[in-house]
C-alpha cells in the first residue's frame, strides 16, 4: 500500500466516508423505524424512540408467513440454478470447445435484457400454467434469473480446480458422474458456497417478479414491504419498520458469511 | 500383464500435428521409457495411451483389443502424474483406496490392498494424513501407491520425478526399478532426463518433434545410435560431434580427415561412402584420451575436475569445443595446446543426412 502516513490517513478517511455513505440509507431507515409517524417526516436525530411502528406492522400483516416464503423461494431458486449450473460450468471449464467463451458471454448478455420486456409473456405463461402466486413459480423464475451469474461464478471456481486431479480420478475409474460428485464438488465447495450465498441474497432482494407474479399465498418479504407503501399516504415510520424486519435476516446472514461472500464477489479478480 | 501396440498413431490440434505417426509394440512386463526434449510429444503420446487425449488417427491396442474409443476409466491403466494429482480432500488411505471404492470392491479387499501397497511403499505411518501434510517424496509414493492398488494392466508415469530434488530423485529411481521387478508389470515412463531413461528402461523410445527417432535398449542406443539426434541426446556429457571429410572408405573401415589436419579411423561399414564426402565424426568423451601422437589437435579451454573424473574442454580449430573425459585428475591447464586420440570402437560416423554409418561390430552388451 501507500507508504506515507498522509497517504494512509487519506485512504482511511476516504474508505470510511464511502462506507458511511453506503450505510447511511440503511441506518436512516432503522432510525426512522423507531420514530413516531409525525417525527418521521422531520429529518432530525432528536426524537423519542418508540416501537409503535413495529407493533402496527405486525398487527397489519403476518410477517412470518412472508419470511417463510422468502426463505423457501430463495433457497429453492438457488438450488435450482445450482442444479443446472454445475453441469454447465463443468462442461465449459473442463471440456471447452471453440464456442465456450461465446456461450458464456451470450448467457451473461441475457442479463442485459430489462425484465419488464418479458413481463407480459411470462405473466401469460404463469397464468396458463397456474403458477401465479405460487412458490414453485417464483422458484423457477429466480432460478433462471440467476442462472447466468451462477454459471459464470462456478465456471471461474471450477477453473481453479487442477485438471490433473480430475484426470487422476478418470484414470482411477471415475466416470463423469463420480468425477463431479467425489472430486469436483468437494474441491470447489468453498466456491459453490459463495455462489450459493450470493444467489440467496439476490433472490431475497428481488422485487420486480415477486410484486408482479405473487399477491398473497407465495408473497415474499419484498411484497410485504411494498404493501406498506400504501395509497393512503406516506407512512415513513411504518414503511421503515417493515423494511427493517425484511432486510434484517439477510443482513445477519450476510454478516455471518461475509468471508465467503467477499471471495465470491471478487471472483476472478483474486486467484 | 499386458501388451500394447501403437499403429500409425497421430495427434493433431487443428492443422498442427503433434504426433506424426508412431508405430510401437510394448511387450508384457517391459519397462519402456519415452524420452525426448520438451515439446517432442512424449507426454501427449502417453496421455493418448491413457485415454486422456483423443487419438486423431491410427489404432491403439491393449492385449490385441482396439481401445481408441474406450474411456480412460475403462482401459484398466493407472497413471502417476508429474504433479502427483493427489486428492487433497482425502487421506492417504482414501487416496489409495479411491479406485477400489469406485469399483465397489468390498471393504476388506480395499483395506487389504491398501495395506499391501502401503507396506511396499513404506507409507504405514502416514495413512491417515492428508496430502498437504506430506513431503514431496511421500506424495510421490502415495501417487505410486494409488496406481499399485489397482493392479493395472499397464502403469503410466508422466515425468514423476521432476518435482523432486536431486538426491531424492536418485533414490526414487532405484525404488521404481525395484518396484518394476517386484510387481512384474508393464510400465511406460515419460521423461526428458536421459539418465532416468538409461538407468531404468528395458527399452528406450527416443522421440523428437512427434516422430520416433530410435527404439532400443539403453546400451543399444548408447553404442549404436541410429542418427545424430540420438547420438547427441543419449549420454552425458554429450557425444562430441566433429565435422570432417572421408579420407578413405571401405566395408572394413572408414578414415575421417579433420579440418585441422589429422585423421581418425572408425570401424564402420562405409561401403556406401566415398572419399571426399562430408561426414560427422562422433566420439564419446570417455573415448578421447591425451596422446602426443594423436590425430586430434586443439587447445585446452575450461577444465572441470570432479575428483574421480576430469572433463577437459578442448577447442578444436574449425570445429566445436570437444569434451574429453579422463579418469582421475588430469594435469591439463587452460591455454595449453593438446593432442588427443580416439578409441576407434567408441567412435561413430554420420553421413551428410545425419544417419549413422553402420558399425562393423555389435557391442557385446547392446541387445
Amino acid at each position: 500500500m501507500t507508504g506515507s502516513l498522509a497517504g494512509r490517513v487519506a485512504v482511511t478517511v476516504a474508505g470510511w466516508a464511502f462506507a458511511l455513505m453506503l450505510f447511511f440509507p440503511i441506518g436512516w431507515m432503522v432510525l426512522t423505524s423507531f420514530k413516531s409517524e409525525t417525527a418521521a417526516i422531520v429529518p432530525s436525530l432528536a426524537f423519542a424512540p418508540t416501537t409503535e411502528s413495529y407493533g402496527e406492522v405486525q398487527s397489519r400483516a403476518y410477517y412470518l408467513a412472508f419470511a417463510l416464503n422468502s426463505v423457501l423461494i430463495s433457497l429453492g431458486g438457488t438450488l435450482l440454478s445450482l442444479a443446472f449450473a454445475v453441469p454447465a460450468a463443468y462442461a465449459m471449464a473442463f471440456h471447452p470447445t471453440a464456442r465456450t467463451r461465446g456461450t458464456l458471454l451470450w448467457m451473461l448478455s441475457t442479463k442485459m435484457l430489462p425484465s419488464v420486456g418479458v413481463l407480459v409473456p411470462i405473466y401469460l405463461l404463469f397464468r396458463d400454467l397456474g403458477l401465479l402466486d405460487t412458490r414453485t413459480g417464483l422458484v423457477v423464475v429466480y432460478g433462471l434469473m440467476n442462472l447466468p451469474i451462477v454459471v459464470w461464478m462456478l465456471f471461474t471456481f471450477f477453473k481453479e480446480v487442477p485438471n490433473d486431479i480430475l484426470e487422476a480420478g478418470r484414470m482411477d475409474g471415475a466416470r463423469t458422474g463420480a468425477e463431479v460428485w467425489h472430486l469436483l464438488l468437494p474441491l470447489a465447495l468453498p466456491g459453490i458456497a459463495s455462489t450459493g450465498l450470493l444467489s440467496v441474497i439476490l433472490c431475497w432482494n428481488e422485487a420486480f417478479w415477486s410484486l408482479n407474479l405473487t399477491s398473497s399465498a407465495a408473497a415474499p418479504l419484498t411484497t410485504f414491504i411494498a404493501s406498506f407503501s400504501s395509497p393512503q399516504g406516506l407512512f415513513f415510520a411504518k414503511l421503515s419498520a417493515a423494511s427493517t424486519v425484511a432486510v434484517a435476516p439477510i443482513l445477519v446472514f450476510g454478516w455471518l458469511s461475509q468471508r465467503q461472500l467477499v471471495r465470491g464477489l471478487t471472483f476472478g479478480a483474486v486467484k | 500383464m499386458a501388451t500394447l501396440s501403437l499403429r500409425g498413431i497421430r495427434k493433431a490440434y487443428g492443422a498442427t500435428e503433434i504426433i506424426k505417426g508412431v508405430d510401437l509394440d510394448i511387450a508384457d512386463r517391459e519397462f519402456t521409457v519415452f524420452v525426448g526434449p520438451s515439446g517432442c510429444g512424449k507426454s501427449t503420446l502417453l496421455r493418448m495411451i491413457a485415454g486422456l487425449e483423443e487419438i486423431t488417427a491410427g489404432d491403439l491396442l491393449i492385449d490385441g483389443r482396439r481401445v481408441n474409443d474406450v474411456g480412460p476409466a475403462d482401459r484398466g491403466l493407472a497413471m502417476v502424474f508429474q504433479s502427483y494429482a493427489l486428492y487433497p480432500h482425502m487421506t492417504v488411505r482414501e487416496n489409495m483406496g479411491f479406485a477400489l471404492k469406485l469399483a465397489r470392491a468390498p471393504r476388506e479387499e480395499r483395506d487389504r490392498k491398501v495395506a499391501e501397497a502401503s507396506r511396499i511403499l513404506q507409507l504405514d505411518p502416514y495413512l491417515d494424513r492428508r496430502p498437504k501434510e506430506l513431503s514431496g517424496g511421500q506424495r510421490q509414493r502415495v501417487a505410486i501407491g494409488r496406481a499399485i492398488v489397482r493392479h493395472p494392466k499397464v502403469f503410466l508415469f508422466d515425468e514423476p520425478l521432476s518435482n523432486l530434488d536431486a538426491a531424492l530423485r536418485g533414490q526414487m529411481r532405484v525404488e521404481l526399478a525395484r518396484l518394476h521387478r517386484e510387481l512384474d508389470a508393464t510400465m511406460i515412463y515419460v521423461t526428458h532426463d536421459q539418465v532416468e531413461a538409461m538407468t531404468m528402461a528395458d527399452r528406450i523410445v527416443v522421440l523428437q518433434a512427434g516422430r520416433v527417432e530410435q527404439v532400443g535398449s539403453p546400451l543399444d542406443l548408447y553404442h549404436h545410435p541410429a542418427n545424430l539426434f540420438v547420438a547427441s541426446f543419449i549420454g552425458s556429457p554429450r557425444m562430441n560431434l566433429l565435422p570432417g571429410t572421408v579420407a578413405s572408405a571401405g566395408s572394413s573401415g572408414l578414415t575421417v580427415a579433420l579440418p585441422g589436419g589429422g585423421e581418425v579411423a572408425v570401424p564402420v561399414d562405409a561401403s556406401r561412402l566415398s572419399a571426399g564426402q562430408a561426414v560427422t565424426l562422433g566420439i564419446r568423451p570417455e573415448a578421447l584420451r591425451p596422446d602426443p601422437e594423436g590425430g586430434i589437435a586443439g587447445e585446452v579451454g575450461h577444465v572441470e575436475r570432479l575428483g574421480g573424473l576430469t572433463l577437459v574442454h578442448v577447442a578444436i580449430p574449425g570445429g566445436p569445443t570437444a569434451i574429453m573425459q579422463v579418469e582421475g585428475t588430469d594435469p591439463s591447464r587452460p591455454g595449453e595446446p593438446i593432442r588427443m586420440s580416439a578409441r576407434g570402437e567408441a567412435s561413430h560416423a554420420f553421413d551428410a543426412a545425419g544417419i549413422a554409418v553402420p558399425r562393423s561390430l555389435q557391442h557385446p552388451l547392446a541387445a
